[in-house]
């Protein structure tokens, strides 16, 4: 073609490509998953938790201190962090030195040195972590100095020994990711190991229950955890984890059923393996559900008796410092925690672009074959990661974490991360004000509470 | 000689730290509980072979996560009776009512009368024996062991199960998902038989039993199977 009868049909096409018009209605996205579905009869199944925008806490702000309120001198004045759990009934309270927790997140799900890991870190940073649906491995026991040992519907490892060597006890009634879900770990990931520990055939498909097999209702539970608290000689914590749905109401019956602590996961919390519609069109984000769940401790003269660990979405000290200040006495993670030990790490780039996904991106965790070794019980890759490094690297972030709180809760003028309250924040949309029960920035509006 | 405690007089959470005095010695002693009076949690979490003799009704979980204990409930069971149980013989010489022997990986559980709905819910190793008749959806996702009754199984038997064996004399009602009757072979007439026994059985003959497990299926997802789930 000659130079200028060229140039003519780039600029055509150039202007042809411009006139493309994406539809708001169906997106690529949206358009490549009804391809996806079309191909495969099948949903689709990934980690991660929801995608979608919420309000979150990063539609809060800290007012800080002013002419007055005092601030407190950051590095000089002592800001203090540590929480104590299950004060209600247990004998043995659990003493945390900061206010976030490593949440529940199975063996099966993850590899038996990422569970190794998610202890070492927490232990070095005077925390819980939490075991999961597939039982207690004594890697994470020996390398947690406080563990959560979980009862969960499908009580795969469930063991009497395992319960009274726990630290506290959780019973999971939901979970944030899929409120009325249970669990799901596909063959790829019932290695000889995992279905040993779960009764179950190796490489089965498989769906756990997602009620309880021996109890139905709140009236039921409380003697299910009396039961609990018999086994273990009332000295443990009991925790009562709930999905955000109907929070207010779910808190309330949690502790009429005797819990010492209530763990309340929003919307966007983290999942192994969920359907992806589950996912995303489940539950309540945390911010509403937070506060819908202190106000019913609240109602009950139950704030700070029962304590409250809330998590989804928590990923700075921000987050931390904006949950307890909405009344939470600490915040638990998940999601954060494998990012942190390395999961979606830049140097895999190239291993993420052959499962064709891209570090930033990869959610796949389902599939076990985790370029970071992290959710994955291939043995090969799990050997690519190390468990010391990996707990070094999440003592540091809950470290960060706990300092970026700390540095907040001065600014306010607080001694103990604790003394946050809603009065220090204020919202930066109507949503978030609605939701969190905080002023609008600049107003003393709180939608449905008095006039603009 | 046995030692006898009067809860009555006494309270449960006296009674099961008694019992657990036991726990982990290996030591063997006899226990009789009198006035239950259908209380909730009694003789949970025994891990020593020490056997309890329990005289008249319980309630919820009696004998729950039991290691090694051999407890005989003389009277009725509420819901959940030896659940999660690892080891042991735990006896009912009435009936339990739901979700008996839910969850437990071993030992073995006889309950002479009758059992409610899900008995045998996720069990997990354990052999259950059921004189009479069972309730609906007993064996729900039963992962291990075997379950064997005389009398007659409800609706939806064996639901979702993986790989344990169900045994059944009377009539069922109806199967759940993937369960499927399968031959009773010789060596499955063995093991009934022996399991009768050991439930000290008499007057059931292993060959009139059925025998039903999974067709496995539903072991991994396929398209085609969406209309079981
Ligand atoms: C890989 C993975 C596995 C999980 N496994 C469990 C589990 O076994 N039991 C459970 O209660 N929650 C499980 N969760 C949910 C977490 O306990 C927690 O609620 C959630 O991750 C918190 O939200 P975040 O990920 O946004 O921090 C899992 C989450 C992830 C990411």
């Amino acid at each position: 073609m000659p130079t200028k009868r060229r140039r003519k049909h780039d600029n055509d096409k150039q202007e042809l490509r411009s006139r493309l018009r994406e539809s708001a209605t169906f997106p690529r996205s949206v358009i490549a998953e009804i391809q996806r579905a079309a191909r495969t009869g099948i949903y689709d199944i990934r980690g991660f938790g929801a995608k979608r925008h919420v309000p979150t806490f990063d539609d809060l702000l800290f007012l800080g201190a002013s002419m007055s309120r005092y601030p407190l001198e950051g590095y000089r004045e002592r800001c203090d962090t540590n929480v104590t759990l299950g004060t209600r009934y247990a004998k043995k309270p659990i003493e945390l030195k900061i206010p976030v927790t490593v949440a529940g997140m199975s063996f099966g799900a993850l590899s038996a040195p990422a569970k190794e890991a998610l202890g070492r870190g927490a232990t070095i940073a005077g925390t819980s972590t939490t075991t999961g649906d597939g039982g207690m491995t004594p890697e994470e026991r020996e390398h947690s100095k406080i563990l959560v040992y979980q009862l969960l519907p499908s009580r795969y490892g469930m063991n009497p020994d395992d319960l009274r060597r726990a630290d506290a006890i959780e019973v999971v009634v939901g979970q944030g990711a899929k409120p009325g879900g249970g669990g799901m770990l596909l063959g790829q990931k019932i290695s000889p190991r995992v279905a040993a520990m779960r009764d179950l055939p190796a490489g089965i498909d498989q769906r756990s229950a997602c009620r309880h097999p021996d109890w139905t209702g709140p009236d039921d539970l409380k003697i299910k955890i009396e039961e609990l608290r018999e086994i273990t000689n009332w000295e443990k914590p009991i925790y009562i984890k709930i999905g955000a749905a109907r929070t207010y109401y779910d808190t309330a019956l949690a502790v009429k059923a005797g819990a010492d602590v209530v763990v309340l996961d929003g919307m966007q919390g983290g999942t192994a393996a969920t359907q992806d519609v589950f996912i995303e069109h489940v539950g309540i984000p945390t911010l509403p559900a937070l506060r819908q769940a202190v106000e019913a401790l609240q109602d009950l003269d139950m704030h700070r008796k029962v304590q409250l660990i809330v998590s989804g979405g928590i990923r700075t000290g921000a987050d931390v410092a904006k949950a307890l200040a909405m009344g939470a006495d600490a915040v638990s993670i998940g999601v954060a925690a494998l990012i942190a030990l390395g999961d979606n790490g830049p140097e895999f780039e190239d291993d993420y672009n052959r499962l064709d996904s891209s570090a930033g991106y990869y959610d796949d965790w389902h599939e076990g074959r985790d370029p970071a070794g992290i959710s994955t019980q291939d043995d090969e890759l799990a050997a690519r990661f190390d468990p010391v490094l990996g707990g070094r690297r999440l003592a540091n972030y809950l470290r960060v974490l706990t300092l970026e709180a700390q540095t907040l809760a001065r600014a306010n003028g607080k001694s103990h991360v604790h003394n946050l309250e809603p009065e220090d924040l204020v919202a930066l949309t109507i949503e978030a004000a609605a939701m969190a029960k905080v002023p609008l920035a600049g107003t003393d509006w709180i939608p449905g509470h008095g006039k603009f | 000689m046995s030692q006898r405690y009067d809860l009555a007089q006494g309270s449960t959470r006296e009674l099961n730290s008694w019992l657990h005095h036991y726990n982990g010695t290996g030591e063997s002693a006899a226990w009789q509980v009198v006035n239950p009076n259908g209380a909730h949690n009694l003789a949970v979490g025994l891990d020593a072979p020490i056997t309890v003799d329990i005289e008249g009704h319980v309630g919820y979980y009696c004998a729950g996560m039991n290691k090694y204990a051999q407890v005989t409930v003389h009277g009725n069971a509420g819901p959940g009776v030896a659940e999660n149980m690892m080891s042991g013989l735990v006896r009912i010489t009435g009936s339990a009512s739901q979700y008996a022997g839910a969850t437990a990986h071993g030992g073995l559980l006889v309950i002479e009368g009758d059992a409610s709905s899900r008995c045998g819910i996720s069990m997990k190793g354990v052999d259950i024996v059921v004189h009479g008749s069972i309730g609906h959806m007993s064996a729900f996702m039963a992962q291990s062991g075997r379950l064997v009754v005389c009398g007659d199984a409800g609706e939806a038997l064996g639901d979702s199960l993986y790989e344990a064996r169900l045994y059944v004399r009377g009539n069922v009602a109806g199967l759940g998902a993937d369960c499927v009757e399968k031959p009773m072979k010789d060596k499955h007439k063995l093991e009934l038989e022996k399991l009768l026994c050991e439930a000290g059985i008499t007057g059931a003959d292993a060959g009139e039993f059925r025998r039903f497990g999974s067709a496995r299926k539903l072991y991994n997802f396929n398209v085609d199977n969406a209309d079981a789930y």
